[in-house]
């Protein structure tokens, strides 16, 4: 087995000075291997956001390595993490974060933009990213034609566009309703099983966690369980 | 990617108009105000310029009196010039195309029942010469008719119209106060000068006519004096100076009892003071420029605020801090750059108004609009700069938590 795609060593994130420190995470260690699907739980506060925005590339440790790909990502400046993000990294949301008045295949093409990709080319990959979640019927309406769940679903073809190597999910689900929440989990599980994209998901959810294969729990900036999810097991 | 930012700048300029608008006003009235000054300006340079052609060129105008020196009062007693002199420039200076004695006085000139009060001149034939001043119709007066002091006239534009309409004075007869004076010619319009005077208010008769009938004195006012092609009015003038002080036997050891004018040096020393004018008004228009500027600063650190969640998604799928800052640089440019398109036109426009309302030639100078174009952009690329660095600066973490 190679390296894995995600590894904390003893990472630590520490907010604010003197008597006010905060440590939001205190000396993490785990990895995530390629082509896993991994939810990450806590209540707020836990730690899990900050790890997040550091598996994200978002964000640094203080003290601690992080290795992403078997680049230690916490020494990039800002420019070089844009790119890794913008190389190897999807993002999706919880509010969804599309650009208003902006449509649904001009909110795909956004990263390939910054990746100085054509006109053409672009139209054509967000055509098919948004096919491939099944909006292509909707391609040209602006996110406040669209429901919730078509907004998530939008986010999740801007986010697979570039065929990236990880997709980060920041609770996807959370302000979507019991059925919708399915579809867009249904979505996700099949990208990672189709694609071998390595998921790393926020949630709160017991039930959403259970489509992940494994569970890491947050608690005071440490890890206190991480184990196979319920329902792979 | 260039093609493709602008085009999100105007999107975004499109989508808050009416703040658009209001931002661009700034811009649009500090390059307004450039363009007109400039072009109202250089205009009124112009018009000064050619005013002072219209009095012939390389032209001499020799006074009476002490040069008039800023500060101190003018001569009590002032010794006038006569045929003397101008007899004496007429034989001895070298270099002159044409002496002319010249005298002038208002008076009321009479035909049938309409009457006018005129600026009659009394001058030699060489008069028309010295001044370029060409007849329309008709024909000056002979030398002959000049010695004898005949009762002949030329007239201008303005005394035709009122006395004759849009009639051929023919060979009338008008009176210029109690003396009878055929009309010979038409002097060609020469227009009103920068200062409002109607130039075309005129009659000019022999010199010697008016001296005698209306003057009543020998005075010589003005002698006009225009040099030949290749002769530089300065040495001219040394020349002018020299017989003058002779004929009148001025002592060596005092000053000029007459003043010599060189109307190019005038020309000149006029049109530079129109450009020093139009350069000022120029700058005090150019600070309302700089206040359009910190509008279109104040409105793109409103845009990089209210937009911040779009920065923070911007830059977490990617966007590198050079984008962020190149985007917003391009909106402010863009936003300037309509500002001063718009300024442009309407300060052109202002200046054509203008132009007409001062009668004064309306001069668009290119190199101006293409310098309010560039000036407008560099403003909206400096003033943009700061808002613009802020919003690519901003934490994506911070920027996606924002509400």
């Amino acid at each position: 087995m190679s390296q894995p795609l995600i590894k904390f060593e003893k990472v630590w994130k520490t907010y604010g000075e003197g008597e006010a420190r905060v440590n939001a995470l205190a000396g993490v260690s785990f990895s995530i291997p390629r082509g896993e699907f991994v939810a990450i739980m806590g209540p707020s506060g836990s730690g899990k956001s900050t790890a997040m925005n550091i598996i994200g590339c978002l964000d640094t440790p203080t003290r601690g390595r992080y290795d992403f790909l078997g680049i230690d990502a916490g020494d990039l400046d800002r420019g070089r993490r844009a790119i890794l993000r913008n190389r190897h990294i999807g993002f999706i949301f919880q509010g969804y974060n599309l650009l208003p008045r902006t449509t649904a295949a001009e909110n795909v093409e956004l990263p390939l933009v910054y990746r100085g990709i054509g006109a053409a080319d672009r139209r054509r990959l967000a055509l098919e990213a948004l096919d491939q979640v099944g909006l292509a019927n909707r391609a040209d309406h602006t996110p406040a034609e669209l429901s919730g769940g078509q907004q998530q679903r939008v986010a999740i073809a801007r986010a697979i566009v570039t065929n990236p190597t990880l997709l980060v999910a920041d609770e996807p689900t959370g302000n979507l309703d019991t059925q919708r929440s399915h579809e867009v989990m249904e979505l996700l599980t099949s990208f990672n099983h189709e694609r071998g994209l390595t998921i790393a998901m926020v949630t709160h959810e017991a039930d959403i966690a259970e489509y992940a294969d494994r569970t890491i729990r947050f608690l005071d900036g440490h890890i206190v369980s991480d184990g196979i999810s319920a329902e792979a097991a | 990617m260039l093609w493709e930012t602008i085009r999100l700048a105007m999107l975004s300029i499109r989508r808050n108009v009416m703040r658009s608008i209001l931002t661009l006003l700034g811009i649009v009235i500090g390059v307004a105000a450039v363009i007109a000054m400039i072009t109202i300006g250089s205009g009124t340079t112009e018009k000064v310029k050619s005013d002072i052609a219209k009095l012939g060129s390389n032209l001499l105008i020799v006074n009476a009196g002490r040069p008039p020196v800023p500060g101190s009062r003018p001569d009590r007693v002032i010794r006038e010039l006569g045929d003397k002199e101008v007899e004496a420039l007429r034989t001895h200076l070298e270099g002159a195309r044409a002496v002319a004695g010249a005298a002038q006085k208002q008076v009321r000139v009479v035909y049938g029942n309409e009457s006018l009060t005129v600026g009659v001149t009394g001058a030699d034939p060489d008069f028309l010469v010295a001044r370029d001043w060409q007849i329309a119709s008709g024909r000056p007066f002979t030398d002959q008719e000049a010695r004898g002091g005949a009762g002949v006239c030329l007239i201008g534009e303005t005394v035709r119209q009122q006395f004759f309409g849009a009639g051929d004075p023919g060979d009338a007869t008008i009176r210029v106060n109690k003396m009878s004076c055929k009309v010979i010619g038409l002097l060609e319009p020469k227009g009103t000068t920068g200062f409002g005077q109607d130039q075309d208010n005129v009659v000019i008769m022999p010199i010697t006519a008016f001296q005698r009938r209306i003057a009543g004195n020998r005075d010589v006012d003005s002698i006009y004096i225009s040099a030949e092609e290749n002769v530089s009015t300065s040495d001219l003038q040394d020349s002018v100076e020299g017989i003058l002080r002779d004929v009148r036997r001025v002592p060596a050891d005092k000053d000029n009892d007459f003043n010599i004018r060189d109307m190019t040096q005038v020309a000149e020393t006029m049109a530079s003071a129109t450009t020093v004018m139009t350069g000022m008004l120029g700058a005090v228009a150019g600070v309302s420029l700089l206040v359009g500027g910190i509008g279109i600063m104040n409105i793109m650190l409103v845009s990089v605020t209210e937009r911040t969640r779009e920065i923070g998604i911007r830059l977490a799928i990617g966007a590198h801090e050079r984008h962020i800052l190149v985007q917003f640089l391009v909106e402010a440019t863009v936003l300037s750059l309509f500002g001063g398109l718009l300024g442009i036109a309407l300060g052109l426009g202002l200046a054509y108004a203008a132009s007409w309302v001062l009668s004064v030639p309306f001069v668009p100078s290119a190199a101006v609009v293409l310098l309010a174009v560039g000036f407008s952009a560099l403003i909206g690329m400096i003033f943009g700069f700061f808002p613009a660095l802020r919003g690519a600066r901003l934490d994506p973490i911070d920027a996606l938590r924002h509400e």
